[in-house]
């Protein structure tokens, strides 16, 4: 099976996203990749480096700068007449711009996969993971995204593929671009963050949620997260939040304080390695899934462990 | 102005959903169902967008079983015009191309300005069809929707991305996919929710419109996840360092 990858970037940088869907096209086959943006062959010659890459598509045009669905999803559908299958990131932009592909294809995308359990078949998350679906695809040609927390990164050094120059319609005229608010900060991200601190409604209040969280963060140099009570509740801005409508994250060491474990908390942590809960309820159900668990108040236990670390 | 807006019937976000012993799905024999949060998003805004002058006629469609109908009024209580049932045997599930097509003929009769749906049931997580049915009928897409705003002419939507937010401007018509934080939808009063029991409400099947709503995808198997066993209490925060320590955290 020839595979194409959606290489996620911002036009200077690979996004590690990316290595993970690697992993898992090639559990399906050969991996080829698409590069598709604005003055982006800087990340086209990143990504002819990842190990086990066979060619890297690159469509350099204005029109894909933003990956805006419209432009981009008649260029792959175009790049799948010598494809089997495509496969993207299940981040808001593969999210956004697979399906949109998949209709252009008149193909059912499977979401989402969890694991490639053989040539079609796959396992994917329903009900914001209480259950767990094996599903084998009928069509022709494949579209698939991809949890990244649920493979291995492919490394990004050691592949010498070629990059070859592609283009597409360009711009549909439909859409455009008007700005973004991405937040800037130093702090790891929460989906790539080897350890996160979280926080929950507990916090009170948006001061509060800075004062006991962050220097905890800052000496773990951990991405900071939060429950949907603490986000809807303002205490932190939205895409700070973590769970089955916020991001599904799965590091090394999670830790949550003042979160009770909502089903829709625990869909989007579960998966860490190690989850580590303070709470002063010690029937939270928090504790049900937690490896180490601290019954206390967090704003006593939390200075302290900022402290003693 | 028309806003047409899909809605689903599945079940309550409160509830637990149970995995069935056979392995063959999810257990919805006397379960709690509702409109799927993301709609309910959905048919607040349109309502917002109506309220605010800017389009006429609200159409609250659903592709479901016939108890689908209780949704339908639901969303007609909440302030949708009419609503159209295209319905389907109980217990079938119609995938979300499958939806895409069945929307893109009613949009075509309809010609609405605005399709509005929620971004993702929460029964099977897809978040495919309101991009699927921006693809078939070649029209822009909105999706993850924080805010927005209607003009003469076209629509700008600020979305919700990882990192942050970005705002795109959509020639009419367009679709939109909401998120979760794009309004708080209202609760229908007593006397809308008997007024809504007089509005219309069409009743179409998938052969209306010439969509075969075969499956692509077969479920072979749907299983509980690995349960994730509880560990241990420690009793102090001078523990809890130890055990970090011998973890290899700082």
């Amino acid at each position: 099976m020839k595979t194409l990858v959606w290489v996620e970037h911002d036009n200077s940088e690979l996004k590690d996203a990316t290595l993970s869907v690697v992993t898992a096209a090639a559990k399906l086959g050969e991996v080829h990749l698409l590069v598709a943006g604005s003055g982006c062959s800087g990340v086209a010659d990143q990504a002819a480096k990842i190990a086990g890459v066979g060619k890297v598509h690159l469509a350099d045009d204005a029109a894909y700068e933003h990956a805006l669905a419209e432009n981009v999803a008649p260029l792959i559908a175009d790049l799948m007449g010598h494809h089997d299958a495509v496969l993207f990131p299940a981040t808001t932009t593969g999210k956004n711009i697979a399906p949109r592909v998949a209709a252009l294809l008149d193909v059912m995308q499977i979401s989402d996969i969890l694991s490639v359990e053989g040539g079609k078949v796959f396992t994917r998350p329903i009900y914001a993971g209480n259950a767990i679906a094996t599903v084998e695809s009928s069509d022709a040609k494949l579209v698939i995204t991809v949890r990244g927390t649920a493979f291995d990164k492919a490394e990004p050094a050691g592949g010498s593929a070629a990059v070859e120059a592609v283009s597409g319609p360009g711009d549909a005229g439909l859409s455009s671009f008007v700005g973004s608010e991405i937040a800037e900060s130093e702090r790891p991200e929460l989906t790539s963050a080897k350890i996160i601190v979280s926080g929950g409604r507990a916090l009170k209040d948006a001061e509060t949620f800075e004062q006991f969280i962050t220097p905890l963060a800052d000496k773990l140099g951990a991405g900071i997260g939060a429950s949907r009570a603490a986000v809807d509740a303002g205490y932190v801005p939205n895409d700070y939040q973590v769970g089955q409508t916020g991001k599904i994250v799965a590091p090394e060491v999670y830790i949550a304080i003042g979160i009770s474990g909502a089903i829709q908390h625990l869909a989007g942590m579960k998966d860490s390695k190690t989850i580590i809960a303070i709470n002063k309820d010690e029937d939270a159900p928090i504790f049900q899934v937690a490896d180490i668990g601290l019954v206390a108040d967090l704003y006593k236990a939390v200075p302290e462990l900022t402290e003693k670390l | 102005m028309k806003i047409l807006v899909p809605v689903k019937r599945v079940i309550d976000y409160n509830v637990k959903p149970r995995v069935k012993a056979d392995g063959s799905g999810i257990d919805l024999q006397n379960v709690k169902m509702s409109m799927n949060p993301f709609d309910e998003i959905a048919v607040e805004e349109a309502i917002r967008i109506k309220e605010a002058g800017k389009a006429e006629e609200i159409i609250a469609v659903s592709v479901g079983p016939a108890k689908a109908q209780e949704t339908l009024r639901t969303a007609l209580a909440m302030g949708a015009d009419r609503a159209i049932l295209v319905e389907v045997e109980d217990g079938v599930d119609v995938e979300p191309l499958a939806v895409a097509k069945i929307l893109k003929a009613i949009a075509d009769e309809e010609s609405p300005g605005i399709v509005m749906l929620g971004k993702q049931s929460i029964s099977d997580d897809s978040n495919q069809t309101g991009q699927m049915l921006a693809a078939l009928m070649g029209r822009p897409q909105g999706t993850f929707a924080n805010t927005v705003e209607v003009e003469a002419d076209s629509v700008t939507v600020k979305r919700e991305i990882d990192g942050g937010l970005e705002t795109v401007k959509l020639t009419l018509p367009a679709i939109v996919t909401t998120d979760l934080r794009l309004n708080e939808p209202r609760y229908a009063s007593l006397p809308n929710i008997m007024k809504a029991k007089k509005k219309p409400l069409d009743t179409k099947t998938p052969a209306d419109f010439g969509v075969d709503i075969a499956p692509r995808l077969t479920t072979t198997n749907v299983s509980e996840p690995p349960v994730r066993q509880a560990g241990e209490k420690v009793a102090d925060v001078d523990a809890l360092v130890a055990k970090l320590k011998a973890m290899g955290v700082a």
